[in-house]
């Protein structure tokens, strides 16, 4: 079994290398029909993984080498791959499986073709590093590397130029590529001080040895520990207050948005959260936190997905609402219902972003809503997909995101915290209506395009039929939740409903349903039979709060990252170049005297140089004199 | 009235600071050679005046050997001295400074 | 005796010497070194250092004068060194501290006092028997690297004395050369 733990593991870093030996070429076909193979092959060795533990129930270890042997230290490269792993392995394979055969048809006309299929394979291998870990350290570097390689995604068009907040609020790639690094270095300080003080109180990073050791620790340290590490976590899953990147890394290509900003990265923070499950069972109260602020962040992000006109933030905002719900779920101690949600969203949140994506090629890359309309006419097929999704997204049976976000709701009511139910049963409302409110302003209504001269057109076969897996997926997965449940629980702690909630489901079901429904006929009211705009609305204080975000960028920019540039400007002005710049010159400027004045020594006059020498005897002679008389 | 190690030691000094100050006095490149066997025969007095007066051999040995070198210097040293004549007409220390920093 | 031996010896070894550092002609001052030489080989058979005197008499004021002495057939012997001499008082203030300090490290109590004899002069042989014995068992190797440095010496005196100097030594390519000498074929 080890072999195929090394299969999934290196097959992306394989592919990535190969795609890089071309990364400065031409575009090669074969590089992605190669990459994409690799992928493949990664995703059947998960699957085969997935099974073999489904039948025996053998958590599968592999160590590779010693890492790093420092006196009693020894941290040795290993990687593991138990329930949970082999969960998120096949997700993730899967998903990039298909986003790699889909790249093909995005970027076909890119010019830097080979260049992302090797930062995108690279980004898998980060990701499979970052789940099949063993230890915090092995999973602290897949955090970073997943980080390298978002940032080298969004910023992969880094050539656009800067424009400002009003023409387009992300400013531009590169720009939300270093916002989304330098957010992500914030949170992750607390990721390494969560590490360090794991290592330094138990004196090893292996999960298990850290779990094993959980009971000797004392309440406070397990609460500093349970922060530091969900600090990390709202940095990689953007929940609040670090959550403004996630919105601007829709400046990269669209399947890395699928696969990076929705499916796979972002839940890494969820990921920790359910690998440390024996810690946040320990200390409730930074769970209740936890489930709080993802339920605020549920709430805030489908606010702010309300208004927006850009697609593609559409969606931002909406894996931000779901990550909420994700973070909800795992903060109440429902673990395993967390994953089932994180499986469920990667499916048909790729999906979506997919079928953004073909939407996008048919627009000539014209991302405002309010300029498109009634394309059903001319993409049936991405319609199709795009409806699924969006169905499955707000909840509807017998679509996935119903079973995941139901069990959500459930465990919210079930654990009494009816103000967390209250607000997540209210944002599967909002969501529903925004995802309809987006598939009805792109498909239904007038054709609002012509006047930009667009000629729309379906997307090619194979994209389609690499969406087609996912769309499946995003229909059925929930069928399967007895099997998950029973697969999952042999590792994360099984969660059992009370009597009491037992006997609500069918009022929670249809409970649900009602405000998911009238969220998407409200939406169909209002925008199915074409745009009208009410600037009254528009210009309202409210909208334009949703609008600019709550002015939370703004408000960084302002608070934090003007007074970051002046300081180090004064750093820049003041220290480097009075203190540093000068100290360093000084000397220069010493030696270049010196070397000066003693050049003239050497006057070519042997005479003179011998006077030296005479001199230099004397010298001598007398240090060796006093050395003599002082002993 | 006999001799002390400290009189030949004194006397192996003088003649060894006269050797000095015509090596730093001097700016002929002959005179500098004059020089530098004084101040090798003053090193040779103060040699073989020890070596007689501690009853060891080792002394003796270095000036022989110190003879020998000195020998050799001169070898060289003139057939240099010869070439540097020849090439530049002089021998004076003060017409000689190409390698002027 | 003996001290009347040293003290003659001593003021003229001296005298000699001076006059040869400060003499401005160079038959002088090369007279005044031999004769200085050869009155060191009377120090040396006065501190019973019988077979280095004789080595000094022959070497020194033999050999090595006879060889300034061939040397100075090139120059014009007769001429007076014009020297101009630019800092006389650092060439004093250097050599009288400097013997100031020779002189207080050799007086010194201390030096005489921590010399030991470490290879004592064999019994029963006079001086050049002695150091016979003594340089061919102890001190042979050297003996063999000084003969060897001797010939290396002479060698090197040859091939510089005998060398075309209307050549520039340090741009002495071999075309160059031969250029020359076909020119002083022709």
């Amino acid at each position: 079994m080890q072999s195929y733990l090394y299969i999934a593991l290196f097959a992306p870093l394989v592919s990535s290398l190969f795609a890089a030996i071309f990364a400065q070429q031409k575009k090669i076909q074969l590089v992605g029909i190669i990459t994409s193979i690799l992928i493949a092959l990664s995703f059947f060795a998960s699957v085969e993984l997935l099974v073999y533990l489904m039948q025996t129930n053998k958590i599968v270890h592999a160590t590779l080498f010693d890492w790093i042997v420092i006196g009693d230290m020894n941290v040795k490269f290993g990687f593991t791959v138990d329930h949970v792993t082999a969960v998120m392995m096949v997700v993730v394979t899967l998903v990039s499986a298909l986003v790699h055969i889909y790249s093909n048809y995005y970027m076909e006309h890119d010019k830097s073709f080979n260049r992302f299929f090797s930062y995108l394979s690279a980004f898998v291998f980060s990701m499979l590093v970052l789940v099949m870990s063993d230890s915090f350290l092995g999973l602290f570097i897949g955090w970073e590397g997943v980080g390298v390689c978002s940032w080298l995604l969004i910023g992969f068009w880094y050539y656009k130029k800067d424009e400002t907040r009003d023409v387009n609020p992300s400013i531009s790639p590169s720009w939300a590529a270093n916002e989304a690094f330098i957010m992500n270095r914030i949170a992750d300080l607390g990721l390494l001080i969560g590490i360090f003080l794991i290592f330094w109180n138990v004196g090893s990073l292996k999960y298990n040895d850290f779990f094993a050791a959980i009971p000797n620790l004392n309440h406070g340290l397990l609460v500093a520990i349970g922060i530091a590490l969900f600090i990390g976590a709202m940095g990689k899953s953007a929940q609040f207050p670090l959550h403004t990147w996630l919105a601007d890394a829709m400046e990269g290509p669209t399947p890395v948005s699928a696969l990076i900003h929705a499916a796979t990265m972002v839940t890494a923070g969820v990921y920790l959260v359910i690998r440390a499950n024996p810690l946040y069972s320990q200390i409730p109260g930074v769970g209740y936190f936890i489930a709080v602020l993802g339920t605020f962040v549920a709430i805030f992000a489908a606010s702010m997905a309300l208004v927006n006109r850009d697609l593609k933030r559409v969606i931002a905002y909406s894996t931000l609402s779901q990550l909420g719900y994700m973070f909800a779920a795992a903060g109440l101690g429902a673990y395993w219902v967390a994953l089932f949600h994180l499986a469920a969203h990667a499916f048909f949140k790729a999906l979506l972003f997919l079928s953004a994506g073909n939407v996008m090629h048919a627009m000539h890359d014209e991302l405002d809503m309010f300029k498109m309309g009634g394309l059903k006419k001319y993409m049936a097929k991405t319609y199709l997909m795009m409806g699924i999704a969006s169905l499955a997204l707000s909840g509807i049976y017998p679509f996935a995101g119903f079973f995941s976000k139901d069990t959500i709701l459930e465990v919210a009511f079930n654990e009494e915290t009816y103000g967390i139910w209250f607000v997540l049963w209210f944002t599967a409302g909002l969501t529903a209506f925004y995802s309809f409110r987006q598939v009805f302003l792109v498909f239904h209504g007038d054709e609002r395009f012509h006047e930009l001269g667009i000629h729309p057109h379906e997307a090619k076969p194979y994209a389609l039929w690499a969406m087609a897996p996912l769309a499946v997926l995003a229909v059925i997965a929930g069928f399967f939740k007895e099997e998950f449940v029973e697969f999952i629980t042999k590792f994360l702690p099984p969660y059992e409903m009370s009597e009491h909630t037992e006997h609500l489901v069918w009022f929670f079901i249809i409970v649900t349903m009602g405000i998911a429904l009238t969220g998407i006929f409200i939406a169909y009211k209002k925008y199915a039979n074409g745009l009208r705009r009410d600037p009254k609305v528009e210009n309202s204080f409210l909208y334009k709060l949703l609008f600019n975000q709550y002015y939370i960028p703004i408000f960084y920019e302002k608070a934090f990252a003007k007074p970051y540039k002046e300081l180090s400007d004064i750093a820049w002005k003041e220290i480097d170049q009075e203190i540093v710049d000068a100290t360093v010159d000084g000397i220069a400027k010493a030696v270049e005297v010196t070397g000066d004045v003693s050049r003239r020594a050497q006057n070519g006059n042997l005479s003179t140089y011998l006077k030296w020498m005479a001199f230099g005897l004397i010298f001598i002679s007398l240090i060796a004199l006093i050395s003599v008389v002082v002993k | 009235m006999s001799v002390g190690l400290s009189e030949y030691l004194i006397l192996a000094v003088i003649l060894f600071v006269i050797g000095l100050t015509g090596v730093i006095r001097r700016k002929n490149l002959l005179m500098l050679f004059f020089a530098t066997e004084i101040m090798l025969n003053a090193a040779n007095v103060a040699l073989a005046a020890l070596s007689s007066y501690m009853g060891d051999l080792t002394g003796q040995m270095f000036a022989l050997f110190i003879i020998a070198i000195a020998a050799s210097e001169v070898a060289v040293g003139l057939g240099l001295l010869i070439l540097v004549y020849k090439k530049y007409g002089t021998l004076d220390l003060d017409d000689l400074n190409l390698l002027k920093g | 005796m003996e001290a009347i031996a040293f003290y003659v010896f001593g003021i003229l070894i001296t005298a000699l010497f001076l006059v040869t550092v400060f003499s401005k002609n160079v038959l002088y001052a090369m007279s005044a070194l031999a004769a200085g030489m050869v009155l060191i080989s009377g120090l040396y058979f006065v501190l019973g250092a019988d077979f280095l005197g004789a080595v000094q008499l022959v070497v020194y004021s033999g050999a090595i004068m006879a060889l300034y002495a061939f040397g100075m057939m090139f120059f014009d012997a007769t001429r007076d060194i014009k020297e101009k001499n630019q800092a006389p008082l650092a060439v004093f203030l250097l050599s009288g501290l400097s013997a100031l300090i020779l002189v207080v490290i050799f007086a010194a109590p201390q030096i005489g006092h921590n010399v030991r004899a470490l290879l004592a002069t064999p019994k029963g042989m006079d001086n050049p028997h002695a150091i016979g014995a003594v340089l061919f068992t102890k001190y042979l190797i050297p003996f063999e690297v000084a003969a060897v440095m001797l010939l290396v010496a002479m060698i090197a005196g040859i091939v510089l004395a005998s060398k075309k100097m209307e050549v520039s030594l340090s741009e002495s390519d071999d075309y160059l050369v031969e250029e020359h000498e076909m020119k002083e074929q022709k």
